[in-house]
């Protein structure tokens, strides 16, 4: 008799969905070609003094916190967009193991990519110290690139939820510029002109409560912001597209 | 084998699908005909769980289709050859269909070869093929895993003439080695050559269902004759029902042998007589589904 298809089976093919079309495989590759050339920038363009291992970090991060959501988003997409999920709904019926499978091979991208980008930095610091003539600074500690980790992880989750919840490739990214670029501005001018709001703001604003993450220590006041935002903004929206997407017609 | 049980499932208060039942058999080749629209599609899309049932059930191999543990080596389905992501090459698709299953790297290409689709082909992308090519690249996608049950959405639609020929064969043979094939089409001698048992679906119900054999021997004799209104008064009186078919012929609800006993004393000059097998399914289809199908011709146009 048959047996049932490993987990580890549906991971590794939803991995490869991921980067086998032209577009996949330019997102990945984009976040490489962006990360040298956000370093040639930095060595460029920084003041000797701005030549720290963080400005090196944080500049090659930057186009990764951006690809990898949007990595996350089109490797649920376009399983209704592009419409192939008839074919892998019917060879893994379980809607729940395709999804969690995505989840998995989403946050792995995560979790190679935000070291390579420390990597990346590194060799920058060294390089643009040397040309400079100055002593290479190394300002993130261990704990620092964890969080780092982190926040890129839970980006990538918001990405990933959204596709869930909105299942189309143009709504789910327009969703994510809503949620990254627009809800932050509108959180800041509201915090500016409302008092009431200034205090509550860390218990409602994810993106306000994840940029503690990058900045460095995290205390446990602000992992508790963290919590509470996330549950919010992530968890609740997550688990309603998911019984959603359990029931929803495929076609 | 496939059973579907009294299926229903409605969009708002539009049933599309209305308490369906009906077996495919092991062995044999079951032809799913309707016209657009009818439900066909929706009631394969329940089969293998896509689109949820209202009520009723429908299993394959004796159990619900979720509860397969690797669906992919005991049903092979073909719903829309074009539902893929179109930036894949039709390689990279088969081989993501293997890797799902589990199967050895060298089915991907006995694939390929089997549906004709040359190594230059295989590594196109999917956009850029014709129809006919993504067909044949659905075809093997349900043939990968060597399963026993077929269930295929007009799989011959954008096929070239060879290629029906092909298919045709395929899903022959493949019954005779005691296969179960669940064929959909609203192309009626595309199914009239290939299938053993038909069900007929008109509006989300079904009309007919049983071996062809059976349904088309109920269907009479196709008789052309120098004088039709002539023959038609003739069967008339005699009992025989019939209705106009073709520019001079009448469909006519007897044997052959009856219809050219009553010609012959009549006198009427015939043209041709012979059993309906040929027109008789479209006859039989087009007056099961006449108050469902979509283009109604007015009243003796025909005549
Ligand atoms: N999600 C939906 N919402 C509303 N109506 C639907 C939905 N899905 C299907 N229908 C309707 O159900 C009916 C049956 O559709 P179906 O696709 O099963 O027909 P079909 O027999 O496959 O036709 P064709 O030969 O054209 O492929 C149609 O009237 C269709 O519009
Ligand atoms: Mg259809």
């Amino acid at each position: 008799m048959n047996r049932d298809i490993p987990m580890s089976r549906i991971v590794t093919t939803e991995l490869r969905k991921m980067f086998d079309t032209r577009s996949g495989f330019w997102l990945l590759a984009s976040i490489g070609l962006l990360g040298l050339l956000a370093t040639a920038a930095v060595i460029a363009f920084s003041s000797d003094a701005g030549l720290t291992y963080n400005t090196f970090a944080t500049a090659v991060g930057y186009p990764m916190t951006v690809i990898l959501p949007i990595i996350a988003i089109l490797s649920v997409t376009s399983e209704w967009s592009q419409r192939s999920g008839l074919t892998t709904f019917t060879l893994v019926p379980h809607r729940g193991r395709v999804i969690g499978a995505k989840a998995i091979a989403s946050v792995g991208v995560a979790v190679v990519a935000v070291p390579l980008a420390l990597v990346i930095g590194a060799v920058g610091n060294l390089v643009g110290t040397r040309i400079a003539g100055v002593e290479p600074v190394w300002d993130l500690t261990l704990t620092n690139m964890g969080t780092i980790l982190l926040g890129n992880v839970l980006g990538l989750m918001v990405g990933f939820m959204l596709g869930v919840l909105v299942r189309g490739s143009a709504g789910a990214l327009v969703g994510y510029f809503v949620y990254s670029f627009l809800l932050p501005t509108l959180a800041v001018i509201l915090a500016g002109s409302q008092a009431w709001f200034r205090d509550l703001q860390p218990w409602v604003d994810f993106k306000y409560a994840a940029g503690t993450l990058v900045d460095g220590t995290v205390t446990s006041e602000q992992w508790a912001h963290l919590g509470v935002t996330s549950v919010i903004w992530l968890i609740v929206p997550l688990a309603v597209g998911l019984a959603v997407v359990a029931r929803a017609e495929v076609k | 084998m496939i059973t579907v049980d009294s299926v229903t499932r409605s969009y708002g208060d539009f049933t599309a699908v209305d308490d369906v039942s009906f077996t495919a058999r092991p062995g044999r080749v079951t032809g799913f005909l309707g016209p657009n629209g009818a439900g066909k599609s929706t009631t394969m899309r329940i089969i293998v769980g896509l689109t949820s049932a209202g009520s009723g059930t429908a299993t394959v191999a004796g159990r619900r289709y979720v509860d397969l543990p690797n669906p992919g080596l005991e049903v092979g389905v073909l719903l829309d050859a074009s539902a893929q992501h179109a930036g894949r090459t039709g390689r990279e698709i088969l081989t993501i269909a293997q890797r799902y299953m589990g199967l050895p790297r060298r089915r991907v290409e006995e694939m390929l070869e089997l549906v004709s689709l040359t190594p230059d082909e295989a590594s196109r992308r999917v956009r850029d093929y014709s129809l006919g090519m993504r067909q044949r690249l659905g075809i093997a996608t349900a043939l990968i895993g060597e399963p026993d049950v077929l269930i295929l959405d007009e799989p011959a639609n954008g096929l070239d003439p060879a290629g029906i020929r092909w298919m045709r064969g395929l899903l022959r043979e493949y019954a005779d080695r005691g296969g179960t094939v669940l064929l959909s089409s609203h192309l009626l001698h595309e199914i009239e050559v290939v299938a053993d048992d038909l069900v007929v679906i008109g509006n989300g119900r079904i009309v007919a269902q049983g071996a062809k054999s059976d349904l088309l021997r109920a269907a009479g004799s196709i008789v052309r004759s120098t004088d039709r209104g002539l023959m038609a008064r003739a069967l008339g009186l005699e009992g025989v029902t019939c209705s106009p078919a073709g520019p001079d012929g009448l469909l006519a609800q007897a044997d052959a042998s009856l219809v050219g006993q009553i010609a012959f004393a009549a006198g009427v000059r015939l043209l041709e007589l012979r059993p309906a097998d040929g027109a008789g399914l479209e006859e039989m289809f087009l007056e099961l589904t006449a108050e469902t199908q979509r283009d109604h011709h007015p009243e003796g146009a025909l005549a």
